[in-house]
């Protein structure tokens, strides 16, 4: 039914000489009932590809389609679209009925059928208990449900979410993700959900999209995104402490890095200039000789600790269980990595290789 | 350091009820004296007989002609010369011309901020800017060309005539702006996303919020057009259409009668009672869309 096609999507501000263009060519598919997450650092045009969708913002290039139809002429009003925004957006001189009820009312729905949705959506939210208070006397949390109900009522083909959890505190966060989870399964409607933290993006995603400077660096499953990130940016954005990357180049069986000579366990896939990456996790400390890391210093994490150092001219992160023995400052541990656990990339252009 | 005469200094000050707290208040009561001193004094002279007045020194305790003296100016007026009309019918004309001008001006001024505020359209700043400017232009710096076009448009000695020109209003339109402009984009676009047109929005959405604003514009915009001078005073010849703040001039000093200061005093006091009545009950709406911020 209802899932969303972004064809060749590009958007530029102002035009001829002085254009500005902050989305280049994306092309993706988002299947009907997915949760899609948009994920990438400020500025990259995250929020601006959800506004095209929704029709905030004009289309300058390609098409964007909801179900089967071609949206880019289309109102806003008319695209079977719901959106959250991150500061709510709730009317503030309507009571929490009246702002859940007002979409339908415009849709001139009977006003028996828009009770019954709201009072149905407001028991899914538990905000039954509200209904009559203005938002001015609502928590943040609670006003973000009311923004989700509103949403809800309208049971549209497409969800749109913008970052709405950036304004609640940390523990409200973690809560209302949950939330969307169970809300989600329980209503499979399709939705894009824009967010700038990683954290979020994997929870939620049932694939996500990452996103630099305007361009669409991958998009895939959290799995994927995280086994085989697909440019050197996706490796370093998705994970924390994020992945370690070395630049140097590849001869034979060793890897020449700033200041030190790396005996690799499986050949790289070419020779010459490349980027190697390695998550924190995948390196162990091990008694044969292995990549020598100059042990600067440790944080403790509880279930784990962070080891930070130096391997060559490189700054290097490693990750070790909270109950081993950390290694002393200053010391010189013997690292060993696993060959599968060995990310190659292209050294100026940053993409996966092999 | 001296800190026992900064121990003095503190607990005097923390106290509250030092010399200080005496002499803010000596200084106020003298302010409140001061400005109503006139207006009791007025009021006194309202009560005398004329005779009373002219006698120096005039009382300064009320005195018992005051109903009297009260009924005949707004029933009577000075009929029987070219002067005023009773005081009930200025006071009437007064009223019209006051409502009409702020109603008018409300009107016009909200739907052009609106205009300015949320739509895009090309010379949209130009006729910000020109609305800007027309705040150097009070009535009395436009009044001959004003004059010219309303007499050429046959409407001397009419109510419209009275109260078109002062219509149009650049303060109103700069307080709603501002207003507008503090209304978060992801407002708009929510409505929009609700199915709101630009009309619905307004009527749902911008009036509801403007309530406040619009009660504390009514108020400095009616005592504006209650006290309006210069304007009634030339475009009206016809007698019936005097408003009050006209007919209390025409009170004073003419060769035709001896000014009866009684009747003047009365008609000054009735003049001001509806300004008054005005804010002392839009009070509490006028501080609240002064400072108040429902978002």
């Amino acid at each position: 039914m209802a899932g969303i096609r972004f064809i060749n999507v590009s958007k530029q501000y102002g035009s001829g000489s002085a254009a500005v263009k902050v989305i280049h060519g994306v092309d993706a598919e988002v299947h009907h009932g997915e949760f899609v997450v948009i994920v990438g650092p400020s500025g990259c045009g995250k929020s601006t590809l959800l506004r095209m969708v929704a029709g905030l913002e004009a289309i300058t290039g390609g098409e964007i389609a909801i179900g089967e139809r071609v949206v880019n002429r289309v109102d806003p009003a008319d695209r079977d679209i719901a959106m959250v925004f991150q500061n709510y957006a709730l009317y503030p001189h309507f009571n929490v009925f009246d702002n859940m009820a007002y979409g339908l009312r415009i849709r001139k729905l009977p006003p028996a059928e828009v009770k019954a949705r709201v009072e149905k959506a407001a028991a899914t939210l538990e905000l039954s208990h509200l209904l009559q208070r203005k938002p001015r006397q609502l928590s943040g949390g609670q006003r973000q449900r009311v923004a989700m109900g509103r949403a809800i009522v309208r049971q549209p083909q497409v969800f749109l979410f913008d970052e709405p959890l950036s304004n609640l505190d940390a523990k409200l966060r973690a809560q209302t993700r949950v939330e969307i989870r169970k809300l989600h399964a329980e209503l499979g409607i399709t939705s894009l959900f824009v967010t700038h933290d990683q954290v979020e993006a994997m929870t939620l995603a049932q694939r996500m999209m990452v996103m630099n400077a305007g361009l669409m660096e991958q998009f895939g499953s959290p799995e994927e995104v995280y086994a085989r990130p697909a440019t050197t940016f996706v490796a370093g954005f998705i994970g924390s402490p994020p992945m370690n990357l070395l630049a140097g180049r590849a001869e034979g069986r060793f890897f020449h890095i700033g200041g030190e000579r790396l005996a690799l366990p499986a050949a790289a896939p070419r020779e010459g200039a490349l980027t190697l990456g390695v998550r924190p996790e995948h390196a162990h400390i091990g008694s044969a000789a292995g990549w020598p890391l100059r042990v600067e210093l440790g944080e403790m994490l509880g279930a784990e600790r962070l080891v930070y150092g130096r391997l060559g001219d490189a700054a290097f992160t490693l990750r070790i269980a909270g109950t081993d023995i950390p290694p002393a400052s200053g010391s010189t541990v013997q690292m060993v990595v696993a060959p599968e656990h060995l990310h190659w990339f292209d050294a100026p252009g940053g993409k996966r290789v092999g | 350091m001296n800190t026992a005469a900064s121990v003095r200094e503190s607990r005097g000050q923390a106290q509250g009820h030092g010399a200080g707290e005496w002499l803010a208040h000596l200084v106020l009561w003298l302010g409140i004296a001061v400005t109503a001193f006139p207006l009791y004094i007025a009021f006194v002279a309202s009560t005398l007989t004329a005779q009373d007045i002219a006698q120096a020194p005039m009382s300064i305790l009320p005195g018992g002609h005051g109903i009297e003296n009260y009924r005949q100016i707004l029933t009577q007026g000075l009929q029987g010369t070219y002067l005023s009309p009773p005081v009930w019918q200025m006071m009437w004309n007064s009223l019209q011309m006051a409502l009409i001008i702020t109603i008018g001006k409300i009107v016009v001024s909200i739907l052009s901020a609106y205009a300015i505020v949320f739509f895009q359209f090309p010379g949209r700043m130009l006729a910000f800017w020109l609305i800007f400017l027309t705040l150097m232009l009070p009535v009395e710096v436009r009044i001959l060309p004003t004059y010219a076009v309303i007499s050429d448009l046959g409407m001397i000695n009419s109510m419209t005539g009275l109260t078109l020109p002062l219509i149009a209003s650049a303060t109103g339109t700069l307080l709603f702006r501002q207003f507008f402009l503090t209304i978060p984009d992801e407002l708009v676009e929510a409505a929009r996303i609700d199915g709101a047109g630009p009309l619905r929005f307004f009527k749902d959405v911008v009036l509801p919020l403007s309530a406040t604003n619009i009660a504390a514009l009514s108020v400095i915009l009616f005592i504006f057009g209650w006290n309006q001078y210069l304007w009634p005073l030339l475009i009206t010849t016809d007698n019936r259409l005097d408003t009050i703040v006209v007919g209390i001039t025409k009170m004073i000093g003419t060769d035709a009668s001896v000014t009866n200061w009684a009747h003047v005093m009365g008609t000054t006091l009735l003049a001001v009672l509806p300004p008054a009545l005005v804010v002392v009950l839009m009070r509490r709406w006028f501080v609240k869309g002064l400072v108040d911020s429902e978002k």
